[in-house]
């Protein structure tokens, strides 16, 4: 069975995953498909079970609980070395006593292919460093690293490349150049990428399918577009993007749209993107989505009125102004600069209004703290 | 620091406050050349008067010779007693190398029952005075009524030397990067090849410094030797058994160039090592 | 992690241990049981029958408490005077010695491999009545006409502290060399002057160096005989050189079992006690 394992293809499926450490259960349950040629992300804080999940997939540790199949072969418990799964680890783990050309030709050549030069030239000039093949790995810039180990691991046209917080050890600036730059090697090997990390926007910036983790747990899962425009829960709501949270209560209906309380303000949302169970709901809205007005103006669509501007951030393309509400709560704006100058200040009395289809609605007893806490910059994930 | 500073602004030093900065930025250097003078006197004394033309007894300078370096062998015994130190340290080296580097990663590599007291067995002959893993180890020769000689000395310094290998090349397992043998695994090697490919090449150093130690260590032995070695003479043991008489300075001229070699290999390996990470 | 399949790290063990077991372990036992042996009734030199004769504890000790004590008092100065010598040296090398810390590292080691017999004789001969410091101090009169600067008990420890300095100085290199020095700096920034940011941050992170390097040194100078026999005097014999005789020249194992494992009971519970005192559990 295993044998043949290596010669595998098709969607790769998780069935009711669980992998317990004593007490702990790092992934509890998991179930999850992802298409062939796809690229998947598992997005989440650390310790959130997505590292462990990849692992699972690579090899390197066995589910206690749950199978896993690559298109109709069980490789549960395959061997690594006879899964054709490839991974690009966390800080590369590029072999430091050979030179690049074996480093990359090390898959190659246990696997008793012929053409290994010919192959490893080739993808070389993928990632275009052709010129470096001679060198040793710490001969290397971290950019030059990164790029060898994904040559590397795509040499070996593996069904599955597995990427482990692969720009992690990357500054900003060549972190999104080479996000791209993977997108397009994706594109053009076209096999099917399964990324792992907890940077939100890296996440949304390459995968097609994003698959958010929290305990254990699949929270969401869908596009980039899907899960930032219409979370499922306060956890996504948070950990993607930053989202105002105001507690209301279901006030009836108004055909396909719900009316809301909103601490005695009415406003109106799309039924169909409630996710409330009973009467009392979150209604939730993106900072960007929001309009600051000065009291007196007429506005179209939702408002809230009693707002009084606290704090005034100004980063360039945008405003960020944090507003104080009657009840006691501050809710966060994004505003375009397209007129130049922020045209409120400090103090200013305000109303807030949004388009009703923009809104979402949480179940009424979500904790709306949950994934705020995390700081994705400095958790590094083993 | 908007003004200008002209020569006059520019403080001057005085000459004590000058010196004693001096000294105290450069203390610690003034104190290396001296931590070195002291452990090199002696080396440098063995040196010199491997030149001297003492004929037997090797205690006043009476003049330079170059003798006693183009026939090292002169003086009896000295060489047969450099050539069984040679062969002990040779073997010791060869097995408490193999059997520390597995010690090494069983213990630096797996979690295993056992494994906190397996730590303690290693420790306890680095623990134990080696005139007592000496008289030990005899007592056990006698019972059995195995002379001493040659092959128990090996077994002798094999015992000591293991702790000394597994401690050394456990260091280095330990500081391997667990990430490099998955990514071999991930890339098609089964165990074996990974092992193979990947672990030993990257260990090797650890293991080579090891077998350098343990031949350094046997070679230089002379307690535990002294109890195992019954009439066999040792290097160690010529120069002991020697001194009362007035060592010839044919030993002189051997304890140097073991000198000079061992330096010679030390500073080729880390060349080596440079041109490979270059 | 690789797959810890159970039985390879005991394949591993195997060999090793064997050897261990039998040329280590048994040796001990079997020490422990010639030392309560009593000497055959009409026999020969150098035959023993197992008496159980826990007496030859007592005797062997008694006789030789001077020799004990003098074997753990100059095994511990000469502790303290290698860490004393070494401490900076390892540091210098650590943090002041740029792109020369492998050569002098390498010189620390070198001079291991002249034989420790010949650089000890060859302080003899330094230090005794034919070398040159003798006669020079004198001519000085820095030391009277009648003193000697060999055969005293100075002289044992110093050489001592110097067969063993490499010992002492290899393990606090590298745990002094493992420090981050922005911790210094760190100690600094937060208004520890030099020597305090020493005393809280470079001590404490460079005690597994110490600890190893002491234990590294006192050992084997507390069973150690060649230095008391080559540089000292019938006055100044340690434990070691007790062992060695009642061995080879009076041939009473008995004895010398006894004080064997007395020796190596004491330095266990000092070296146990030293290790729960400092705290470094991981020291192989």
């Amino acid at each position: 069975m295993s044998s043949d394992a290596i010669s595998a293809r098709g969607d790769l499926r998780l069935t009711r995953i669980t992998k317990s450490y004593g007490e702990f259960k790092a992934v509890d349950d998991l179930t999850l498909t992802i298409p062939k040629g796809s690229f998947f992300a598992l997005l989440g804080p650390s310790g959130c079970g997505k590292t462990t999940t990849l692992r699972m997939v690579a090899g390197l540790e066995e589910p206690t609980v749950g199978s896993i199949h690559l298109g109709d072969t069980d490789i549960t418990t395959t061997r690594p070395y006879q899964r054709p799964i490839n991974t690009v680890f966390q800080n590369y783990a590029l072999f430091p006593h050979l030179t690049i050309f074996e480093n990359i030709a090390f898959g190659l050549r246990r696997r008793g292919v012929k053409d290994v030069k010919e192959q490893v030239d080739k993808v070389l000039n993928l990632v275009e460093l052709p010129h470096l093949a001679g060198r040793k790995p710490t001969q290397l810039s971290g950019g030059q690293q990164q790029r060898i180990a994904l040559a590397r691991a795509i040499v070996n046209r593996p069904a599955l490349l597995l990427l482990d917080e692969p720009l992690g050890a990357l500054d900003l600036k060549l972190r999104r150049q080479m996000q791209i730059e993977l997108k397009w090697i994706q594109r053009e090997v076209g096999l099917t990428f399964v990324h792992v990390t907890h940077d939100q926007e890296e996440a949304m910036t390459m995968a097609d399918t994003i698959a958010v983790m929290n305990e254990g747990k699949i929270e969401q899962m869908g596009s980039p577009a899907d899960l930032y425009d219409n979370p499922q829960t306060a956890f996504v709501a948070n950990f993607l993007g930053q989202s105002n949270l105001i507690k209301g209560k279901i006030d009836g209906s108004d055909g396909d749209n719900l009316v809301v309380d909103l601490y005695g303000q009415k406003v109106s949302m799309p039924k169909k993107r409630s996710h409330a169970v009973d009467s009392s709901l979150y209604a939730g809205i993106r900072p960007e989505k929001f309009r600051i007005s000065l009291l007196g103006t007429p506005v179209k669509g939702n408002t809230l009125t009693g707002g009084r501007i606290e704090d005034v951030s100004y980063i360039g393309v945008s405003t960020q102004y944090v507003v104080a509400m009657p009840w006691g709560q501050e809710l966060m704006v994004f505003e375009q600069n397209d007129d130049g100058v922020p045209p409120f200040d400090k103090g200013d009395e305000v109303l807030i209004s949004w388009e009703p289809s923009f809104t979402f609605g949480l179940r009424g007893d979500e904790d709306i703290e949950a994934g705020t806490e995390v700081n994705p910059e400095d958790l590094e994930e083993e | 620091m908007s003004q200008k500073l002209t020569d006059a602004t520019i403080p001057t030093i005085p000459v004590k406050a000058r010196f004693s900065r001096w000294f105290g930025r450069n203390l610690l250097r003034i104190y290396m050349i001296f931590g070195f003078s002291y452990l090199f006197i002696p080396v440098a004394y063995t040196f010199a008067f491997s030149f001297n033309d003492s004929g037997k007894s090797n205690l006043i300078w009476k003049g330079f010779t170059l003798r006693n370096w183009q026939n090292p062998c002169g003086a009896p015994e000295v060489c047969s007693a450099l050539g069984n130190s040679i062969k002990i340290g040779l073997l010791a080296t060869t097995f408490s190398t193999i059997l520390g580097t597995m010690i090494a990663f069983a213990i630096g590599r797996y979690a295993f029952k056992g494994r906190s007291s397996s730590n303690l067995l290693i420790f306890l002959p680095m623990a134990t005075p080696e005139v007592v893993l000496g008289a030990s180890l005899l007592s056990l020769f006698l019972v059995f009524k195995i002379n001493p000689g040659f092959w128990p000395t090996v077994i002798a310094h094999v015992m000591f030397c293991i702790s000394f290998v597994v401690v050394t090349v456990k260091a280095r397992i330990a500081s391997l990067d667990p990430r490099l043998e998955q990514a071999a695994m991930d890339l098609y090697a089964n165990e074996l090849e990974t092992f193979r490919r990947v672990t030993l090449p990257l260990v090797a150093p650890g293991i080579a410094g090891a077998a350098l130690l343990a031949f350094s260590l046997s070679f230089d032995d002379f307690i535990i030797t002294n109890f195992n070695s019954g009439t066999l003479t040792t290097f160690p043991k010529f120069v002991y058994v020697a001194a009362a008489r007035g060592i010839p300075a044919q030993a002189n001229v051997i304890g140097s160039s073991m000198f000079f070699l061992a330096l010679a290999i030390v500073i080729a390996g880390q060349l080596v090592n440079r041109k490979k990470t270059r | 992690m690789t797959f810890p399949k159970v039985r390879v790290p005991y394949l591993l063990l195997f060999p090793g241990f064997a050897f261990l077991f039998t040329f280590f372990i048994l040796p001990i036992v079997n020490l422990a049981q010639t030392s309560t042996q009593t000497p055959v009734k009409g026999g020969d030199t150098g035959q023993y029958e197992q008496k159980f004769a826990f007496g030859n504890y007592i005797t062997a000790f008694t006789e030789n408490r001077e020799q004990f004590a003098r074997s753990f008092i100059f095994a511990s100065f000469a502790t303290v005077l290698a860490l004393a010598i070494a401490y900076p040296l390892a540091y210098a090398i650590a943090f002041k010695a740029g792109k020369f810390k492998n050569i002098l590292l390498v010189l620390v080691v070198a001079p291991f491999f002249t034989s420790f017999l010949l650089r000890t004789i060859a302080w003899k001969q330094i230090l005794g009545e034919e070398g040159f410091v003798v006669p020079g101090l004198r001519s000085l009169h820095i030391i009277g006409q009648q003193t000697t600067l060999t055969s005293t008990s100075i002289a044992v420890v110093a050489g001592m502290t110097y067969n063993f300095l490499p010992f002492m100085t290899l393990p606090l290199y590298a745990s002094l060399e493992r420090i981050d020095p922005r911790t210094i700096e760190a100690a600094g920034d937060l208004y520890a002057n030099g020597i305090t940011a020493f005393r809280r941050v470079t001590v404490p992170l460079s005690m597994p160096g110490v600890v190893a390097g002491t234990l590294l040194t006192f050992i084997p100078a507390a069973g150690d005989y060649v230095n008391a026999a080559i540089l000292g005097s019938p006055n100044t014999k340690m434990i070691g050189n007790v062992i060695e005789s009642r061995y080879f020249k009076i041939v009473d194992y008995p004895t010398a079992a006894a004080l064997s494992f007395t020796l190596m009971a004491a330095i266990l519970i000092l070296v146990t006690l030293y290790i729960r005192k400092t705290g470094t559990e991981e020291l192989v």
